[in-house]
């Protein structure tokens, strides 16, 4: 399987309110910490190292 | 500070040729005889090489040093005949617990694999597994142990290398067809042939100690991130015989490296992590910087580099002694055979392509786990704490968490030695493994397989009728088979090299596979032998 790059997310608003929303009153730190966790157990989810490496391919600057 | 433990003093000879001035010719001089050499010493006699080692003190290594050390290499000098002492001294251990802050984020049990004779892991300190090793060469007749030796200059033709030597008695000059470097990770001999000794410096120190205590520590690797007791760094503690705990401390890299030495600074320390309740006393105390390079190659010319003079890694993981000792595995018997006339020079090259390619598994393996301890940026840092707080509630995490992975063998999968499966095998003990070893039975008695092969070729057979012992190039493998020169009492032979269906099996004098196939036939057995001594 590759990186899934067409909509998957059913309800983008309510998702992404829901991104923003974790961080607020959050300190920078405990958003750095939080986002770190968030990457780690989504890649877990995944899993295929193939579709994690594109990601992160496509992720770079 | 005290003493658990008394340093022998060993004597100090002029030698024969220097007191009659005669120029000698070695087949195979060693220069330093710390763990490595002495193994290349033992394993050299074990191949029956006549061999003089070369030390410039007369002790043993100062300190525990190293500490670690694994079964393969206890394989190694079980064959060299110095592994009982090793491990009736050492302690065994095998469950390992990692700690954040102040929590257990997770524990680990090295599990080992029943039915091997040697354990997964034993903790010693080097001191004892070099009186040891050094009690047998004296035992050899081949090993002459010469202390008190100084290596000034060598300079070497394609044949020969000319070695100047110091002694209290004066400068003289030997010669060595071969000549086996094992001084350490700041080698004289690699500087004196302008070796190349080249990667990454990590821009930290640790304090390491040994403390004598008697408590009720189980006998378990305890590795901690940041924890309370010294903020923002790691500390290990390690349990060794004799009630001496080895204890590391990560201090930074701006820490001062003599002022932490001291023991009114490391005292203190001591206190936070292991309570004010508890008695102890300091034995020794070190600081160091470490690296993780290699040479760009380990023959240079007639000089052959092995342990930390060839590469040097980061101690997480005990991965520095332990391949040291894989890597005279591999040279002693290529060197046996090149002195013979049966292998040409290119033999010695191979042990530079094997050993350079097991060096850079362990050089990537101990820079991971040092980029886990010691990461190098804020986010990094970040990722590393995310890792660790989620490992303490979700199994997910906990392989990710490094705080040194232990030592195991690199298989030579993609060796110029092996002779690719022509039959179809599962995919463990492919060529350029490392033999297995089994509970076996030979006329009638308990004994394991790894102490019935190496040293020569072998052959192998487990469910084939068909085997005789074949010669190539003067080279002989000598037949070992199931039914005939033992019993696989509990099948574990049959199941750990995929013997069911019949197996044949050429295995090379350092207990690798070099070929298999599920039929004997002669004449593919001669050509792996040919094959894996670089026979044209």
């Amino acid at each position: 399987m590759s990186l899934q790059l067409q909509t998957n997310i059913a309800k983008p608003d309510s998702f992404y309110n829901r991104l923003i929303d974790m961080q607020r009153d959050l300190s920078e730190e405990e958003v750095q910490m939080m986002n770190a966790k968030l990457i780690l157990l989504l890649s877990n989810h995944i899993g295929e190292e193939e579709v994690l490496f594109e990601a992160m391919d496509l992720a770079k600057p | 500070m005290l003493n658990t433990y008394d340093y022998p003093e060993f004597d100090y000879q002029q030698s024969a040729e220097q007191q009659s001035g005669e120029l000698k010719r070695h087949p195979v001089v060693i220069i330093g005889a710390g763990p490595i050499g002495l193994t290349a010493a033992l394993e050299c006699a074990n191949q029956g090489i006549p061999v003089v080692v070369l030390d410039d003190n007369n002790t043993v290594s100062i300190g525990s040093r190293a500490v670690c050390y694994a079964k393969r290499p206890l394989e190694i000098w079980d064959r060299l005949g110095v592994a009982s002492p090793m491990v009736e001294k050492g302690i065994s251990w095998q469950v390992g617990k990692v700690f954040f802050k102040e929590k257990l984020a997770y524990q680990f049990d090295l599990l080992p694999e029943q039915g091997h004779k040697m354990p997964a892991m034993i903790n010693l300190q080097q001191y004892y597994l070099e009186e040891y090793m050094v009690n047998e060469c004296e035992r050899q007749e081949l090993i002459d142990l010469r202390w008190k030796h100084k290596l000034l200059s060598i300079s070497q033709n394609h044949d020969i290398a000319t070695l100047v030597i110091e002694t209290p008695d004066g400068v003289f000059n030997m010669e060595a067809q071969w000549v086996i470097a094992c001084d350490g990770a700041n080698s004289d001999t690699r500087k004196m042939l302008g070796g190349d000794f080249s990667g990454q410096f990590f821009q930290d120190r640790f304090l390491i100690a040994d403390v004598v205590m008697k408590n009720d520590f189980p006998t378990e690797r305890w590795f901690w991130f940041d924890p309370v007791f010294h903020k923002n760094q790691s500390a290990l503690l390690h349990k060794q015989s004799d009630d001496v705990w080895r204890i590391d401390f990560q201090l930074g890299w701006d820490a001062d490296p003599e002022g932490a030495k001291k023991p009114e600074n490391v005292i203190p320390l001591l206190k936070q992590m292991l309570g004010d309740d508890c008695e102890f006393e300091l034995e020794w105390v070190s600081v160091y910087q470490f690296a993780c390079r290699r040479m760009d190659k380990f023959r240079y010319g007639r000089v052959l580099f092995a342990g930390d003079s060839a590469h040097q890694v980061s101690p997480f993981g005990a991965r520095g002694a332990n391949t040291g000792v894989q890597d005279i595995d591999n040279l002693g018997w290529k060197l046996k055979l090149n002195l013979d006339g049966k292998a040409p020079i290119e033999l010695l090259d191979s042990y530079s392509e094997e050993r350079v390619f097991a060096a850079d598994d362990n050089l990537m393996n101990s820079t991971r786990s040092t980029d886990f301890i010691t990461p190098k940026s804020k986010s990094s840092r970040v990722f590393r704490d995310a890792v660790l707080q989620l490992a303490e509630k979700h199994e997910f995490a906990r392989p990710l968490v490094n705080s040194g992975r232990l030592s195991t063998p690199t298989p030579y999968l993609q060796s110029s030695l092996n002779s690719e499966d022509e039959d179809a095998f599962s995919s463990c003990m492919a060529p350029g493994t490392n033999c297995a070893d089994a509970p076996i039975t030979v006329s009638g008695h308990s004994s394991w397989l790894l102490n019935h092969l190496g040293g020569q070729f072998k052959l192998l057979i487990i469910n084939e009728d068909a085997a005789h012992s074949v010669e190539q190039g003067g080279v002989k493998a000598d037949v070992l088979k199931l039914g005939t020169d033992f019993d696989d009492t509990e099948r574990l032979v049959s199941q750990r090299y995929d013997g069911e269906q019949g197996a044949v099996y050429l295995i090379r004098p350092d207990q690798h596979v070099a070929a298999r196939w599920r039929k004997f036939d002669e004449a593919k057995i001669k050509a792996a032998i040919a094959k894996a001594c670089c026979q044209h």
